[in-house]
């Protein structure tokens, strides 16, 4: 018997380690944090740093890092950014959160994607920790709660600014929807779409949906769009899927033009995608890497030195959240002995009535309802890099 | 012509639950089990290739052969560690350790390759055939899928009815302990099994990510519990009731997105699996066995 066992053992053993031999580079840190000393003002946030969302939880966490980095170097006011990682997962985030809150977490910057910041939004409301989210987009992250503020627009902006947009710029007469219908993010877009397709007399030919179980053959959504003769294909949804849907439509020849949102953001970056499928690709996003803006230059010239990429804008909104914080601080003399509680207020109080210049939008200011105003800019993939369209 | 159209994307996507859903039929059939863990074998195998074919560079051939030897590898010591153990032990108890072992597969290439979603090369090229006139385009993944999945269920059937092994496991099947009595290794024919099963399992792996390219380590788990369902759907336990049982899926999943609505696809699916148990609750070919007391 005994003999047996220490068969099994090493037979298992070799197996971990034939599929570890395969195995890729070790998996990044999933947590960083200045090693400020404990006078910095402590800054929680929770975001997918591995998993299918993952490039716009690196993405996020890389720029705001920059940010507290360029803060710190200044003296005076002292910031000390923590990062959890949460897989695009609501129950994971709300663990992650909960994980800040013991570290001492004084601020928060909430979650980057919508599902999770939902669950992180309503905790931070319960516990009184200002948050202002870089990217969760949907309108239910802010509802009811009058400390959690977005710096991305809320999806409603995007899905009218989208059809405004093609509608303005004459990209299309007749637009197909493929969207997800049980995600948040996905469905509240559409919504704002149809309706201001509607007003604007942008004529939807054909609406189709896909699931998490089911977001592998879209050839009937495709044919469905193509039959129809769409010429536009809206796709308020992630990369992931998109580069199936962008697979798919090569493989019948079809080539109508496709349209994201910033869920799209990041399509470039897939390992293994061919980027000549993205071709031609418009995107609304905040965020031009190409501006000549002596702001976003210094911030896209630093962000490739450290991290080797051209940022993308998730990097520019978590850049913008830790600046318009900061700001927010030094408006209501904040110092790092207060507690959670009295930041927030003070911060709701700076948040509702300060005017700020970014990366990411100039003249931003924000509603009682925690919603962004800004101009959304166009962009469009040229020879596998994002170009201004505007 | 987008009937037919969606009549081929039917098919092909039917045959990939076909060829994963003959590896849970042969073992239920073979060891009275249920293994869940087959979905993340097939995840396990195209990670193989993937590895193979996009990190070395190597011939696809070569990806697909890798892949084969590590899932029929891994699928065998699963048996030996986790099953074998179990023999003799209530079904249920066999069942949660299937299950644990699926979790554990998934965590395990969570860690080891992340979560992060990777674009599988397809093993025989993006191109596809344009017939009238371009209207129809079938891609050569699902050419190739279907042919792989009828050669696939003719050498089984062959295997089956004219091997000594393949008499052996059908043995086995009927009456473990009297197999055993007339002189056959009943645990070297599980073992045998479930090489054979998992060997499929890269096989559909493959052909999976060709056709719909993301590979995460969840990518097995959706597609195991389709193809368990095909596999219950054409009576389990039964190779053509796998086969037949699998196209009728992809085929019906197709056409409920196509006509009826792509929110409801996958409980129009569903639907059709509870009212076929309702009228036939073996499945379409399922054979009903009476309980000797």
């Amino acid at each position: 018997m005994k003999m047996k066992k220490t068969l099994a053992c090493t037979l298992a053993a070799t197996l971990a380690f034939a599929l570890a031999a395969c195995s890729e580079d070790a998996p990044t840190t999933t947590a960083s944090s200045t090693s400020a000393a404990a006078t910095a003002i402590k800054i929680g946030a929770t975001g997918p740093l591995t998993g299918g969302a993952a490039i716009y939880g690196q993405a996020a966490r890389n720029g705001a890092q920059i940010a507290v980095d360029e803060i710190n170097a200044l003296g005076g006011i002292q910031l000390e950014l923590n990062y959890q990682d949460d897989e695009h997962d609501a129950e994971k985030a709300v663990n992650a959160y909960n994980t800040l809150k013991d570290w001492g977490m004084q601020i928060s910057l909430g979650s980057v994607t919508s599902t999770p910041a939902i669950a992180t939004g309503a905790e931070n409301f319960t516990d009184r920790i200002f948050a202002l989210t870089p990217s969760a987009s949907s309108v239910d992250v802010t509802a009811g709660k009058d400390n959690v503020f977005q710096m991305c627009f809320a999806d409603p902006n995007q899905g009218s600014a989208s059809a405004q947009y093609i509608v303005d710029q004459k990209l299309g007469t007749k637009v197909a929807v493929i969207y997800k219908n049980d995600d948040a993010y996905s469905t509240g877009i559409f919504n704002t779409f149809k309706t201001t397709a509607e007003t604007l007399g942008l004529e939807i030919v054909s609406t189709s949906t896909f699931t998490e179980d089911s977001q592998q053959d879209f050839s009937v959504q495709l044919g469905d769009a193509k039959s129809k003769g769409a010429d536009i294909i809206f796709l308020p949804i992630y990369y992931t899927p998109a580069s199936l849907i962008l697979q798919q439509a090569a493989s019948i020849d079809y080539t109508p033009k496709f349209f994201g949102v910033d869920g799209m953001d990041g399509i470039l970056t897939l390992e293994g995608f061919n980027t000549a499928l993205a071709e031609g690709v418009i995107l609304l996003t905040p965020f031009n890497a190409d501006s000549t803006d002596a702001k976003t230059e210094a911030f896209v010239a630093t962000y490739q030195s450290k991290f080797g990429e051209v940022p993308n804008q998730f990097a520019a909104d978590g850049y913008d959240c830790i600046y318009a914080i900061y700001q927010a601080i030094q408006a209501g003399n904040i110092t790092v002995d207060l507690s959670a509680e009295a930041i927030n207020d003070i911060l709701i109080a700076q948040f509702t009535t300060m005017t700020f210049n970014g990366i990411t939008g100039t003249d931003v200011t924000w509603g009682t309802n925690g919603q962004v105003s800004k101009a959304p800019k166009g962009m469009i993939i040229k020879n596998g890099a994002y170009a201004g369209l505007d | 012509m987008a009937f037919l159209s969606h009549l081929i994307s039917g098919v092909s996507l039917g045959s990939i639950y076909a060829i994963i859903a003959l590896g849970y039929t042969m073992v239920y059939g073979i060891a009275k089990m249920l293994n869940f863990a087959h979905g993340d074998v097939i995840m396990v195998g195209a990670y193989s290739c993937f590895f193979m074919v996009s990190r070395y560079e190597l011939p696809a051939v070569v990806g697909v052969v890798v892949a084969m030897v590590v899932c029929t590898i891994l699928g065998v010591t699963i048996e030996r560690l986790a099953y074998r153990p179990l023999r003799q032990a209530p079904a249920l108890a066999v069942l949660i350790t299937a299950i644990g072992v699926s979790y554990f597969l998934q965590n395990s290439a969570l860690l080891l390759w992340t979560s992060n979603p990777k674009v599988f090369p397809s093993i025989v090229g993006n191109g596809s055939l344009k017939l009238f006139d371009g209207q129809l385009s079938i891609s050569y993944t699902a050419l190739l899928t279907v042919v792989t999945c009828i050669i696939i269920m003719m050498a089984l059937t062959w295997f089956t009815s004219k091997t000594r092994m393949g008499k052996a496991m059908r043995a086995v099947s009927e009456d473990k302990g009297a197999a055993q009595l007339m002189g056959i290794n009943v645990n070297a024919t599980i073992s045998m099994v479930f090489a054979i099963g998992s060997a499929l399992a890269a096989i559909a792996g493959i052909l999976l990510c060709s056709a719909y390219p993301t590979l995460s380590p969840t990518t097995g788990s959706m597609p195991g519990i389709k193809a368990f369902t095909a596999a219950v759907f054409g009576g389990i336990g039964s190779i053509p009731g796998a086969m037949i049982g699998g196209i009728l899926l992809g085929v019906i999943e197709i056409f409920g997105k196509a006509y009826i609505s792509t929110q409801l696809s996958d409980a129009i699916v569903f639907l059709v699996l509870i009212v076929v148990l309702l009228v036939r609750p073996t499945g379409l070919l399922g054979k009903s066995v009476q309980e000797k007391v």
